[in-house]
């Protein structure tokens, strides 16, 4: 792939930061663009990056700002890196999912605080760079189905979307052919088929898992990811999967899907879209109408402010990003901040709920070795296809599995007291646990690959007093006020954790001879993870068909601003127990396409 | 773009898949520890500027003394010694590996520090010497003691969480360079194609089809 050319396109090596004039304040200056962009997009990530595809694609002229570094996978990924090409083994010292991980930033960044409130938790994991958090996710690509979008019938809670599964069906439908995701046809109620590669097969341990699952009554299908198991066709600037197993360090060949090789990088190849990368956003800038007009930014590569121009504004830098932005970019017209007329701003928040299981497998013990590298995402996972009224929470989760002879890391074996006393050694008699020498040796041997893990992936109910809103008192190192965050799991979640781990323990029974721990209690709410631990955080700038009680309209276009858009996440009214990211490309195809025809029709 | 010319793409040029698993197996490779005693390569790309600098400042510091390491050389190779398949964890580098990992997390430090000073006070009070001078058969007796976590007496329990500490960094060393690795017999992180469990796996498991529908 001729990847050097689009870098040095006028594009991108033209000093980004151009100034016309500069308007000084004291030592500080803040430089004004005179070049008015048809559109400003705010990320990079799965939604802006779709948006901006969409838009350089048709002809428009696309300032993109990002306010971590250019990435490109080809060249900055770690991937077919040995742990011993880490000093510290891939532990996750610097980055939370290790060393080889493609994540620039983490649960906290140093100079970029936020804070909570009444005591409550929220973890916010940020990736400042180009993709965003597209270059590491999991590529488990799931459709929302049609109870996710309209449920209130079913259980009388929360909101239904403004649309439903059939406006968007040919969205996903798009999606999957320009992007291409991997799964099997299963004609599941609320579960929807897409337009499939064919999946990876399973491994060793995840036929067992398979098997227990099976016999405990817990439904297991082909995983569904967006990793390219064959050539995508019709593209090729994208290679096969060779599998390695690595998407979570993003992929070299652009096998996998993030938004910095797939959508930004020929979205850039147009020649109609720029990107300015360390480009930290401060506010959207509105006129005397209440017009956006454009942003204000400043540069972590000069530490200057800079304003830029363009007929719309588009936000795609995550849900709490995005309100974050809306919020503190209050004028007259819009005293409680940008399209907030409404004060549903930061509102109705709310993360997959989470809760895991794992142990090992005696029977594998001393296996045959080959490659079972597979793919980076997931091979199978169990959806939900069960009735909640029989249930003590409303709305369900899917089960995600794994394990095999994955490649070592820090941390390899340990524990590994726990594990040799309880099985016999070689010559069939009960050994003292622990131990040392050439005896302990050979179990690292024989305990290698037989583990297995399982997580519990849920939805939660949004709710309105879950919230993040802008902290009066602490602002980030560039003086841009920072999020508080208000976030309390009610009983629902709880006891759908209770119900994971039940489930959990039951597969494990019935996978045969596995070895495993109890479940997880009552004092730990059964597991279930803090919020935000998921990273599947929706729901800050809602869509709705009343401007009073929703920022944005279905098409998420501000009521209270027709040249505002919001792209990523922060849309969802609900989620279902589906990872965002395939209805995030979904919904910023719709938008992006939306913004077209008004644009036909001169309304944008 | 299909999976020859993803591999093209690479740089691995048009090589058939069974010259490339050989490329990629760990002795073909060039070694960081063959040139760096902890691991870090030139090859920065990818990595952010403060994670370089980091470990630049964390190789540059010394945290272990000459007499710590030499106890730690000693206990690695008692727990992971050289045999008939592979070598020991100082062949290995393990060493050098804990001297990193513990200035890189420093939770480990005092535990690591102080440990090691309980297992030369207990081998001081037995023996007379420390746990490096104390005879081979002494210092095998000693290890003995705080090695099975079940039938260790209580008064041996901080030599217990020590060296069940000093047992996982061990074990983490070893099996993630390029001797550990080969001794595990790890054969992926090379490019290939995943077709499912090998059919004489499956068959040695009684499972029927790829898909683990059907198990004898």
């Amino acid at each position: 792939m001729e990847n050097s050319e689009w870098l040095s396109s006028p594009a991108i090596t033209h000093s980004p930061h151009t100034a016309l004039y500069s308007l000084t304040m004291n030592d500080i200056q803040i430089k004004k663009s005179s070049t008015v962009y048809d559109a400003i997009i705010v990320g990079s990530g799965a939604g802006g990056g779709m948006a901006g595809y969409v838009l350089a694609h048709a002809g428009l002229k696309v300032l993109m700002l990002e306010a971590g570094p250019f990435f490109d996978p080809a060249k900055d990924s770690m991937q077919l890196k040995w742990p011993y090409e880490s000093a510290r083994r891939g532990a996750g010292t610097t980055r939370y999912f290790g060393d080889f991980d493609a994540a620039y930033g983490g649960w906290e960044i140093d100079g970029e605080p936020y804070t909570t409130k009444d005591n409550t938790e929220f973890h916010w994991f940020r990736s400042r760079m180009l993709g965003g958090r597209t270059n590491h996710w999991g590529r488990i690509s799931l459709r929302m189905g049609p109870d996710d979008f309209k449920g209130h019938h079913i259980d009388g809670l929360t909101d239904d979307w403004p649309i439903s599964y059939e406006d968007v069906k040919p969205f996903y439908d798009k999606v999957d052919r320009l992007i291409g995701v991997y799964g099997t046809v299963e004609n599941l109620p609320n579960e929807p088929d897409g337009i499939f590669l064919p999946p990876p097969k399973p491994r060793l341990n995840e036929l067992y898992i398979k098997k227990g699952a099976a016999k405990a009554g817990v439904k297991v299908i082909a995983g569904r990811g967006s990793v390219l198991t064959e050539a995508l066709p019709g593209n090729k600037d994208r290679g096969a999967c060779f599998f390695c197993g690595q998407c979570g360090r993003s992929c070299k060949v652009y096998g996998d899907f993030s938004s910095s090789s797939c959508l930004v990088i020929p979205a850039i190849k147009t020649g109609n879209l720029k990107v300015i990368p360390n480009a930290m956003v401060r506010e959207v800038l509105t006129d005397a109408d209440g017009l956006a007009t454009g942003v204000s930014y400043i540069s972590k590569d000069d530490m200057q402010e800079y304003q830029v121009k363009g007929g719309m504004v588009i936000l795609g830098a995550s849900a709490g990003e995005s309100a974050r932005l809306l919020l503190n970019s209050k004028s007259s017209r819009h005293p409680n901040g940008l399209a907030n007329s409404s004060g549903v701003v930061g509102r109705y928040l709310h993360d997959s709920t989470g809760s895991s299981a794992g142990g090992w497998l005696p029977e594998l013990m001393d296996r045959k070795r080959y490659n079972e590298d597979g793919v980076g995402s997931v091979h199978i996972y169990g959806p939900w296809v069960y009735d909640n009224k029989k249930l003590n929470f409303p709305r369900g989760y899917h089960i995600e599995f794994g394990g095999g002879l994955h490649m070592p890391g820090y941390g390899f074996s340990g524990g590994i007291q726990n594990m040799n006393g309880v099985v016999p050694g070689k010559d069939g008699k009960m050994k003292e646990a622990g131990g040392f020498g050439a005896d302990l040796k050979n179990d690292y041997r024989r305990f290698y690959g037989t583990g297995f893990g399982m997580a519990g992936r849920g939805t939660a109910i949004a709710r309105y007093d879950n919230y993040c809103e802008i902290d009066p008192n602490v602002v980030d190192k560039f003086g841009i006020p920072v999020l508080r965050f208000h976030y309390k799991w009610s009983d629902y979640e709880i006891n759908q954790a209770k119900h994971m781990q039940d489930t959990f323990q039951e597969i494990m029974h019935n996978m045969g001879g596995a070895i495993y721990g109890p479940p997880a209690g009552k004092e730990t709410s059964y597991g279930l993870e803090a919020p935000g631990m998921i990273i599947h955080e929706v729901g800050t700038v809602r869509m709705g068909d009343d401007p009073k009680k929703s920022a944005l309209n279905k098409y998420c276009q501000a009521h209270d601003c027709k040249n505002l858009f919001v792209v990523d996440a922060a849309p969802f009214v609900q989620q279902g127990d589906k990872n965002a990211t395939w209805t995030i490309l979904a919904l910023s195809m719709r938008t992006a396409e939306y913004i077209l025809s008004q644009r036909k029709k001169t309304n944008v | 773009m299909n999976r020859r010319e993803s591999l093209k793409a690479l740089g691995i040029g048009t090589l058939s898949a069974g010259v490339l698993l050989e490329a990629c197996k760990p002795n073909n490779n060039k070694l960081a520890e063959d040139t760096k005693d902890t691991g870090v390569t030139a090859d920065n790309a990818g990595r952010q500027p403060f994670e370089v600098e980091r470990d630049k400042k964390l190789n540059a510091d010394k945290f272990f003394t000459d007499h710590e390491m030499a106890t730690i050389t000693l206990l690695g190779d008692i727990i992971i010694p050289k045999d008939a398949r592979s070598g020991s964890a100082s062949d290995a580098k393990v060493p050098a590996f804990i001297e990193f990992i513990v200035k890189d997390m420093p939770d480990h430090q005092t535990p690591m520090r102080g440990g090691l000073r309980w297992l030369d006070l207990q081998c001081l009070n037995r023996y007379g010497k420390t746990f490096v001078d104390a005879a081979s058969s002494q210092q095998i007796e000693m290890v003995t003691e705080i090695a099975y976590p079940k039938k260790a007496k209580p008064e041996m329990a901080q030599g217990v969480s020590f060296f069940n500490r000093m047992r996982d960094l061990t074990a983490s060393g070893f099996y993630t360079s390029k001797i550990g690795i080969e001794d595990l017999g790890y054969a992926g992180n090379a490019p290939g194609k995943w077709d499912g469990v090998p059919a004489e796996v499956l068959k040695q498991y009684n499972i029927k089809d790829a898909w683990g529908d059907k198990w004898d």
